[in-house]
């Protein structure tokens, strides 16, 4: 734990479970200050109790992504009861699988909208407390899937690869300002999105990892707190990949 | 207390890292004080703050000279 750090507040969207939940969790052990959010009541109280046990100053608040009101509300309660988030980790984020011939188009607005469109709302709300501490860290999610593509997830793939570009932009952007701007894309994870697999997909799946199993949220949580950390300071612009050795770009 | 003149301009004399003698009336950010758009944000940002006011953005576009900065204040300011 670092003095800067314990200053410092960290914003993980999507917080209340899966990938979310682990990064929060590493977030607090580095030292930050974490706010979560999630889009329940139950959800934000239970990460409310989770950061409480760890005697974090932090907290849950609600937060729909994918509403531009409700975003703007999130924001206006962490910065009056928190302050300004220097960390922004951009990770909700929701799948509708389907077959391009049978995809609806609210299965693809839906995963637009939650998984891209809220990178816009929520890192422009975050913009101006980081330009004028002129050190911030903005570190979004992506996943293999984009860079790869995958069967039935062409919407899943298209705002994945489109947080990539987007956050190659901003990195450009704000590099000025000692903000990086990176994202992190995990392989196949063990959560609750990975548990609803089929046997013999899991079983096919398995067979491209190279290290022959599903990734730990825990593992990807580890790449986002470097990133978050000083030491990652000359870092931008980039991706890391969390996968198992499946993609290797 | 000084006047909104010389409050604006200690501003962008502070923000652009520029010469009080360059911060003339008609000086525009960016084309004589070496402004990039992220440092326009950020001045306008730093007047919000500095005259306790908030800019909605399509008036901060129109703030490109420090005159229009001065007269914007003078306006709106409390």
């Amino acid at each position: 734990m670092t003095d800067s750090a314990q200053a410092r507040l960290a914003l993980v969207t999507g917080a209340s479970r899966g990938i979310g939940k682990a990064i929060a969790a590493a977030l607090v052990e580095a030292g930050f200050t974490v706010v979560g959010t999630a889009t329940t009541e139950a959800g934000a109280q239970a990460i409310s109790e989770t950061l409480a046990a760890a005697g974090n100053a932090g907290g849950g608040v609600v937060m729909d992504v994918s509403d531009s009101s409700s975003v703007a509300r999130a924001m206006e309660a962490i910065q009056s009861r928190f302050g300004a988030p220097l960390v922004l980790v951009n990770n909700a984020g929701i799948t509708r699988d389907n077959i391009m011939l049978r995809m609806k188009e609210d299965e693809w607005d839906a995963v637009i909208n939650t998984n891209l469109n809220a990178l816009f709302r929520v890192t422009r709300a975050c913009l101006k407390g980081m330009t004028k501490a002129r050190w911030g860290r903005i570190i979004t999610i992506s996943s293999v899937v984009g860079v790869m593509g995958n069967a039935g997830q062409a919407n899943y793939a298209a705002a994945k690869g489109g947080a990539e570009g987007f956050s190659r932009a901003l990195a450009r952007e704000l590099g000025s300002r000692a903000i990086t701007v990176n994202t992190v894309a995990p392989g196949f994870i063990q959560t609750d999105m990975t548990d609803q697999l089929a046997g013999g997909q899991r079983d096919a799946l398995l067979s491209q990892i190279p290290l022959g199993r599903l990734g730990q949220a825990e593992e990807v949580a580890g790449a986002v707190a470097w990133l978050a950390s000083e030491s990652a300071g000359y870092v931008t612009g980039t991706t890391i990949h969390v996968n198992g050795g499946m993609f290797t770009g | 207390m000084s006047s909104i003149e010389e409050r604006v301009a200690k501003i962008i004399i502070e923000q652009l890292g520029v010469k009080p003698e360059d911060v003339k009336p008609e000086a525009s950010f960016v084309e004589d004080l070496g402004a990039d758009s992220l440092d326009t944000v950020e001045l306008v940002m730093a007047l919000e703050e500095e005259f306790e006011t908030e800019i909605p953005d399509e008036e901060a576009e129109k703030i490109s000279t420090v005159q229009a900065a001065i007269d914007y204040v003078k306006q709106h300011a409390s």
